[in-house]
């Protein structure tokens, strides 16, 4: 069975069609990228996955590991094992990032019937996966991204994804913003957490992260649709030729 | 003022609580005397409506109604469920100071474990005691209103506090007001003298015992605080849900003062604390912070007056209120600047939540600057909780009421840590986490 499966979604903002029909199919231990020129609703696609309110399905299914995920509420979804790493992480202040690291780690468990993590254990986990991922231990005192660089607050997503295990993640835009050496830091502690029981879905428009995040498949979204979909080698082969190529074809 | 309008059938009905009420009342000669002129000038004006407007947002004669006869003295009855509330409401550490239905209680209270620099007495006792005519000066008040005039008036009992000058107090004084009557006015008023040089912290706390209903609570808490004194209170309202309380803080304060005040409105359901904080020294640093947690269709509030009467002063104000269902909350600041009071520096900062479509919050910040070289200012929003702030908890695995309660958890958050005392702030972050998880 696939890990994702999404059959022909259509779906609306305001009265606007945004997603005309798109399939995709995900399996476990693949990472798939999406791209795209701005306005091709890759960004909708990967909202509509995890929950956000505001969206409209007209048409089709989102299928996760075989269960209708468009029933679920994001923390059910969340809990399912669907992340998805924010293309801007918002600023909560006043929640201290440890406190909402523990509330979402058990708030997921406790949903799967599972124990809460004790206090040392999951300490000693986060302490561990934040300093494979460079992010010093007073980050993780301050509110929620509040006053985070923007690399900062990518590596703070990652740093969910490490500690929540999700099956599923979705990467919106994990470049934007980013310089040369954040985006390493980042790309490298994504890289770490392939695995066989994972897929990832990493959107981007730019061929410049498939060169750290190296993905099994390529998709070219344009106009709501997937219109062409390849190996690796799709993405260089867009740095060369652009987007406009697929406009006529969508 | 016209008498003859302002006589309503409120006022009539009133005349007779306050007959009715008189032989009760502690106090002949002059203290009887300043209790009828009190009562008379209440009468003059009646309860405050809309039109008055100091309380144009809190209109007594529609949420109030009418004044209810006291609340007799407790029988052994009402202390036993006295005592059964005041077991959920300790303060560890903390000497509490226990007021059943307005008569102040030693056997339920703790002055020995007090300590020396301190005298604790109870208001009746002074006013019966020390000879009339030197004492009637505590029911007189600089600044006034109705409510504070039929404070005066018909007050029972209360607890008169002096901290001498130097004294550091070990322990929080925790003054616990415990109604047990259903349908009874309780008016108690305090007054509390920290010495020059003293440090101290004050709590007070209204709970309600099993079964209370439907009470009007009448407090004033005259407080005075000596040069280069600390003074840490914390104040925890939590009175029955169909409770009226209306609470006139008036303090005076000295030079080189470090004052911090936090009020907590969760119960009642009516309630209104109004502050009037003279500060006639300079050097003190003022900090009056509120949090208003309200639903159902609960009524709160907080109305402060600080006076910077001269120069060189500092005062912060924080109010943040959540406010659910069909539940109203009121903040309105005013900061006087005399002017004198230059080098003031004065601000206000005012934030409501709203829950629910139906939600209501008034704000009403007021600068009177008279003198020139001051900072001040002050800021007021309401609003819903952030939908992209709630959509990213969700999709870390929050449901929708833990989501909620996490931010308003940071929403009030923000007032509370203003608190000094380490304890407190626990204690008063605690309330706020029940008053939550009560909601999910």
């Amino acid at each position: 069975m696939p890990l994702l499966e999404v059959k022909n979604l259509q779906v609306r903002v305001e009265e606007r069609e945004i997603l005309h029909g798109l399939s995709l199919t995900v399996n476990k231990g693949q990472v798939h990228a999406i791209m795209g020129p701005n306005g091709s609703g890759k960004s909708t696609l990967s909202h509509v996955i995890a929950g956000k309110p505001g969206y409209e399905v007209t048409g089709g299914e989102i299928l996760f590991e075989g269960e209708d995920l468009l029933e679920m509420d994001p923390d059910e979804r969340a809990a399912k094992g669907v992340f998805l790493a924010f293309q801007y992480p918002v600023e909560i202040p006043g929640v201290a990032t440890m406190t909402f690291l523990r509330t979402a780690l058990n708030a997921q468990r406790k949903a799967r019937g599972e124990s809460e993590y004790s206090t040392p254990d999951f300490l000693k986990k986060v302490r561990e996966v934040a300093k494979s991922l460079n992010i010093p231990q007073d980050m993780l005192k301050r509110g929620v991204n509040v006053g985070f660089s923007g690399g900062e607050k990518k590596r703070n997503e990652i740093l969910q994804m490490a500690l929540f295990e999700p099956s599923l993640c979705i990467l919106d835009e994990m470049d934007s913003g980013l310089d040369i050496d954040a985006l390493r830091i980042a790309a490298d502690g994504v890289n770490a957490l392939r695995s066989p029981e994972r897929a990832m879905v990493v959107i981007t428009h730019y061929q410049r992260l498939l060169n750290y995040i190296v993905p099994d498949v390529v998709h070219v979204m344009s106009k709501g649709r997937v219109v062409k979909s390849g190996g690796k080698e799709l993405a260089l082969e867009l740095e060369e030729s652009g987007y406009a190529q697929f406009e006529d074809a969508a | 003022m016209n008498l003859v309008l302002a006589k309503t059938e409120t006022g009539r009905a009133l005349s007779s609580v306050f007959a009715v009420a008189r032989d009760r009342l502690p106090g002949a000669g002059k203290v009887a005397d300043t209790r009828r002129q009190a009562f008379e000038a209440f009468e003059r004006a009646g309860l405050p409506h809309r039109r008055i407007e100091e309380w144009k947002y809190t209109d007594l004669r529609a949420l109030m109604r009418e004044v209810l006869p006291l609340a007799a003295a407790p029988d052994v009855k009402a202390l036993g469920r006295a005592r059964k509330a005041l077991k959920a409401h300790t303060i560890a550490d903390a000497s509490a100071l226990v007021l059943v239905d307005g008569a102040f209680v030693p056997e339920l209270s703790d002055v020995a474990a007090l300590g020396g620099g301190v005298s604790i007495r109870a208001l009746r006792d002074v006013l019966e005691n020390d000879g009339n005519d030197a004492r009637a000066d505590l029911l007189l008040t600089k600044t006034t209103d109705a409510m504070i005039s039929l404070n005066a008036a018909l007050a029972t009992d209360g607890v008169v506090i002096s901290v001498a000058d130097g004294t550091a107090l070990s322990r929080p004084i925790h003054i616990v007001h415990v109604a047990t009557a259903s349908s009874a006015s309780v008016v108690t008023r305090s007054h509390v003298r920290i010495g020059k040089g003293a440090r101290a912290t004050l709590v007070e706390s209204f709970v309600a015992a099993e079964g209370a209903k439907a009470y009007q609570v009448n407090d004033a808490v005259i407080l005075s605080v000596g040069d280069g004194a600390e003074l840490s209170q914390v104040r925890l309202m939590a009175d029955a849900s169909d409770a009226v309380n209306v609470t006139s803080q008036i303090l005076t304060v000295g030079a080189k003062v470090k004052l911090n005040l936090f009020n907590m409105t969760g119960g009642g359901g009516v309630s209104r604390l109004q502050g009037f904080i003279t500060l006639a020294g300079e050097g003190t640093d003022l900090s009056v912070n509120g949090v208003n947690l309200l639903k159902g269709t609960q009524h709160g509030d907080t109305t402060v007056v600080v006076d910077h009467a001269v120069p060189h002063c500092t005062s912060r104000e924080i109010f943040r209120a959540v406010v659910d269902n069909r539940a109203h909350s009121v903040f309105q600041g005013r900061i006087i600047v005399r002017p004198d009071a230059q080098k003031t520096d004065g601000k206000m900062m005012t934030r409501a939540l709203l829950l629910s479509d139906e939600a209501e919050a008034d704000n009403k910040p007021e600068l009177e600057i008279f003198a020139d070289d001051v900072t001040c200012g002050h800021g007021a929003t309401a609003g819903a909780l952030d939908d992209s702030l709630l959509f990213y908890l969700r999709a870390r695995g929050l449901p929708e009421k833990e989501a909620q309660a996490l931010l308003i958890q940071a929403f009030v958050g923000e007032a509370i840590e203003a608190i000094a005392d380490d304890h407190l702030r626990e204690l008063a972050m605690s309330v706020a986490q029940r008053w939550l998880e009560a909601r999910a």
